[in-house]
């Protein structure tokens, strides 16, 4: 393997990772509060929301998002006349506007599950009590159901989040040059499949590393419940000389 | 936007596009099932390497999972594409046949597929080798089995029983996985799908059909996977 050859790959491909962060941070904020409104629809116990929320996870969830981004990218451009009609077009004729809905749209049906079933999780008897200390709805919602229900979430929520950063990948097919399309024009133009692979390849294993940490980070924080408890002898010893400055 | 408009041009009229979408289809078919078996035999041996007490073969199995999962499936399809028609064609030169020689699309699509599926599968199989019961493993030890047997009559009918589920979603991500294969062009489904709309110029209604036949793959898969998990599972009482 050609070293010289590595580093100037390097230099190459990571001028594509601020777009790649950018699909991927738009598309899963957008993302999430959508999926926040269809775990609540799919819970509402109304039945036409339940259903609509069920269909929409259904086509998302069982067509690959390459069909969706085409679909979106491409598909819409037949209607164009009629977008521009109602001033729409000036949105999807851009490639990246397209492939952040795209994604966005994907990964709401995904994450409407993870957020349903931490939802779900909530143990009902925390609710009761929360409703016998007179907590209101609110209250109730936002001091016991949502942490217990995130801190449930969160290690299905944070594979959804690799998966994502994964995904953006695709939106190189619709000529936008994030990573993986500066790898391709590359592996195109030198034939070194084998050294922009591994270059293109670290690169995203580093920033799905940094993410399994976050999440493990966040995830230590929000259950202190499940932490050891800390040593109840403890404050009577005298405290190590390193730590007192502490 | 006419719905007659829709069902002429995907139909199967004198104008219509159904037979070559469906032909399409099972394209896409035939290359996520080969990517599959792929995958359930890289999978196997992964599994095996990440569960044997070698520290090598558990690093080797570790990394493999962990990379092909971390990063996208298109960069796996470039990297077979490119670095396998380059390959071919060194050893073309080696063997003195001095011109460029190209791995054939559906081979390299259904080897990407797998490698890919392989490390999800190998978790899958990991997982199902985990729930095993102990006591069984010991009760066939001691009634004098052999490794080999006891891999054959307790462990293998048992894996597969427990990783059905896991089996199905890893099958849907491979059908998924093979519209990829499209962007080295392989005419598959969402290929084809993109060739009518070229030609017709009205991508919107071949997009469309595409994603409905996928749809339809994946509902298929998934009835088909319930009904093996119900069948393997009907000597397991479940809890209420």
């Amino acid at each position: 393997m050609d070293l010289a050859f590595m580093g100037r790959t390097f230099l190459t491909l990571i001028e594509g990772v601020p777009l790649l962060l950018e699909l991927a941070g738009l598309s899963l904020t957008i993302g999430a509060a959508f999926a926040l409104l269809l775990a609540t629809m799919r819970l509402s116990g109304v039945a036409v929301l339940d259903w609509t929320a069920q269909s929409y996870i259904f086509v998302f969830r069982g067509t690959p998002l390459l069909v969706q981004i085409f679909l979106i990218y491409y598909g819409l451009g037949q209607f164009r006349p009629a977008l521009q009609d109602i001033g729409l077009w000036w949105f999807f004729r851009e490639p990246f506007y397209c492939a952040v809905f795209a994604l966005t749209l994907n990964t709401a049906a995904y994450a409407a599950e993870i957020f349903r079933g931490g939802l779900l999780s909530v143990p009902h008897g925390q609710i009761e009590a929360a409703k016998a200390c007179g907590m209101s709805r609110l209250q109730r919602f936002r001091r016991i159901t949502l942490p217990i229900a995130v801190r449930q979430a969160l290690p299905a929520y944070g594979n959804e989040i690799i998966l994502m950063v994964k995904a953006t990948s695709l939106a190189s097919v619709i000529t936008l040059m994030e990573v993986t399309g500066l790898a391709h024009r590359l592996i195109a133009q030198s034939f070194r499949a084998v050294e922009v692979f591994v270059v293109a390849g670290a690169i995203y294993l580093f920033i799905n590393f940094v993410v399994t940490r976050v999440i493990l980070a966040v995830e230590w924080r929000l259950s202190p419940h499940l932490r050891r408890a800390p040593d109840v002898e403890a404050p009577m010893k005298p405290a190590p000389a390193h730590a007192r400055g502490a | 936007m006419t719905p007659i408009g829709f069902f002429e041009i995907v139909g199967f009229g004198e104008r219509g596009w159904g037979p070559a979408l469906l032909l399409a289809t099972s394209v896409t078919l035939a290359v996520a099932v080969c990517g599959f078996l792929v995958g359930s035999v890289l999978g196997a041996l992964a599994a095996a390497a990440k569960l044997s007490r070698s520290r090598l073969a558990a690093t080797i199995g570790d990394t493999y999972t962990t990379v092909l999962r971390g990063i996208p499936d298109l960069l796996v399809i470039y990297l077979f594409y490119f670095g396998g028609s380059l390959a071919l064609t060194n050893l073309g030169r080696m063997l003195g046949y001095d011109g460029f020689l190209g791995l054939p699309v559906f081979v390299t699509g259904a080897l990407a597929i797998g490698v890919v599926n392989g490390a999800y599968q190998a978790e899958v199989f990991r997982g199902a080798y985990l729930s095993l019961s102990k006591g069984e493993l010991e009760a066939a030890r001691s009634v004098g089995m052999s490794r080999a047997l006891m891999f054959r009559r307790i462990v293998v009918p048992q894996v597969m029983r427990y990783a059905i589920p896991g089996l199905g979603n890893v099958w849907q991500l491979a059908l998924k996985e093979s519209a990829l294969i499209s962007v080295i062009g392989l005419v598959e489904l969402l290929r084809q799908a993109q060739i009518g709309a070229g030609s017709t110029r009205q991508p919107f209604y071949f997009f469309l059909a595409a994603a409905i036949l996928y749809l339809a793959l994946t509902t298929i898969s998934t009835i088909a996977f319930q009904k093996a998990e119900n069948r393997a599972m009907r000597g397991v009482r479940r809890a209420a």
